[in-house]
């Protein structure tokens, strides 16, 4: 629901390294924790929209979702944690610690050879 | 073409506003609750019922928002509490600098803890940091009891969860048993509080964790 204002971070983030590189970015990886509940599809299709006619215009926008990290109080196993097996798969407990949210990172850019 | 690994934080300006809020909180030691949770699940009803039951103990200033109107803010001062109304004109989620804005208008000085009542929503707001102190989510019985398994981020993430509506507990299916075990599947560590802010019924409760937690960080 709120995908254009994280696109517009995303797309002043991007411009403002290709401003520095001094070239033409075409594809652009960023990240996020999923509890940061952003949509992929909606955050691509708004970041198409605010993108036209700056140097952003047709970037192809991949963005990979990361899952809650848990850290098990009994093994100290850490593992990508499942509301639908909430335990350790370690050892199968139940008592864990869900760790931070991954932030919005922007991961790496593609440009075009000058 | 040529890769560039950037690795670097995407600040969305509200992050920024969220710490300068955090910061304003710590150094006046003052507990802030973002309460969050679908609309018409009693946040108001809840926020005036506790403002009065604890009037004497502990002073409350609230920050209301909403997509439109005063009519919240309204009710809170009914109880002489001071109230700042935001409106987020269809903005799915208060912003922190909203909540900054807000802060500078209320009497911080006269009060012992503050409630943010969240855009009623249980998806949005449960990402945007505001610089709180700790989050609130509310569950009404007449929701259904699957919502922690349906929206997990606000649960997973809240210090207390508020069931209630437990007054209509005989008149549908809610199953509290099932509701609590899914919450603390999310999160041991929270609090929860089934009640009635209506009949009052597990009120006190709650109202005694709030002053708890205004004496921890009391001044």
């Amino acid at each position: 629901m709120h995908e254009v204002m994280v696109a517009q971070s995303v797309l002043a983030a991007i411009s403002a390294e290709a401003k520095k590189q001094n070239a033409r970015p075409v594809a652009a990886k960023i990240s996020c924790g999923v509890f940061s509940a952003v949509s992929s599809d909606a955050l691509r299709f708004a970041f198409e929209a605010i993108s036209k006619g700056t140097a952003c215009e047709g970037l192809k926008l991949a963005i990979e979702q990361k899952p809650i990290q848990a850290k098990c109080k009994k093994c100290d196993d850490t593992f990508a944690f499942d509301l639908h097996k909430p335990n350790c798969p370690r050892c199968r407990g139940d008592d864990f610690e869900l760790l931070p949210d991954e932030p919005l990172i922007l991961e790496e850019i593609e440009f075009e050879d000058k | 073409m040529r890769k560039v690994k950037v690795g670097r934080k995407i600040l969305i300006a509200n992050e920024e506003y969220a710490l300068r809020n955090k910061s304003l909180l710590a150094r006046r030691k003052m507990p802030c609750l973002n309460v969050i949770s679908s609309p018409g699940s009693g946040k108001t009803t809840i926020l005036t019922r506790t403002i009065e039951a604890i009037k004497d103990r502990v002073r409350i200033g609230v920050i209301e928002g909403d997509i439109q109107t005063d009519i919240d803010a309204q009710r809170i001062r009914t109880t002489g509490a001071p109230a700042i109304q935001i409106n987020t004109d269809g903005a799915c989620h208060l912003s922190a600098a909203q909540v900054s804005d807000a802060l500078q208008k209320l009497p911080l000085d006269k009060l012992d803890l503050i409630f943010i009542e969240n855009v009623g929503n249980l998806i949005c707001p449960s990402a945007f940091d505001l610089g709180e102190t700790a989050k609130v989510a509310v569950l009404s019985v007449p929701e259904g009891d699957d919502k922690p398994a349906k929206y997990p981020l606000i649960f997973a993430t809240a210090a207390a969860v508020l069931i209630n509506k437990i007054d209509l507990l005989a008149a549908g299916d809610f199953n509290i048993e099932k509701a609590k075990a899914d919450i603390l599947k999310l999160n041991k560590k929270t609090k929860i509080f089934p009640m009635s802010a209506k009949t009052g019924e597990g009120m006190s409760q709650w109202c005694d964790w709030l002053e708890a937690l205004t004496n921890r960080q009391s001044r």
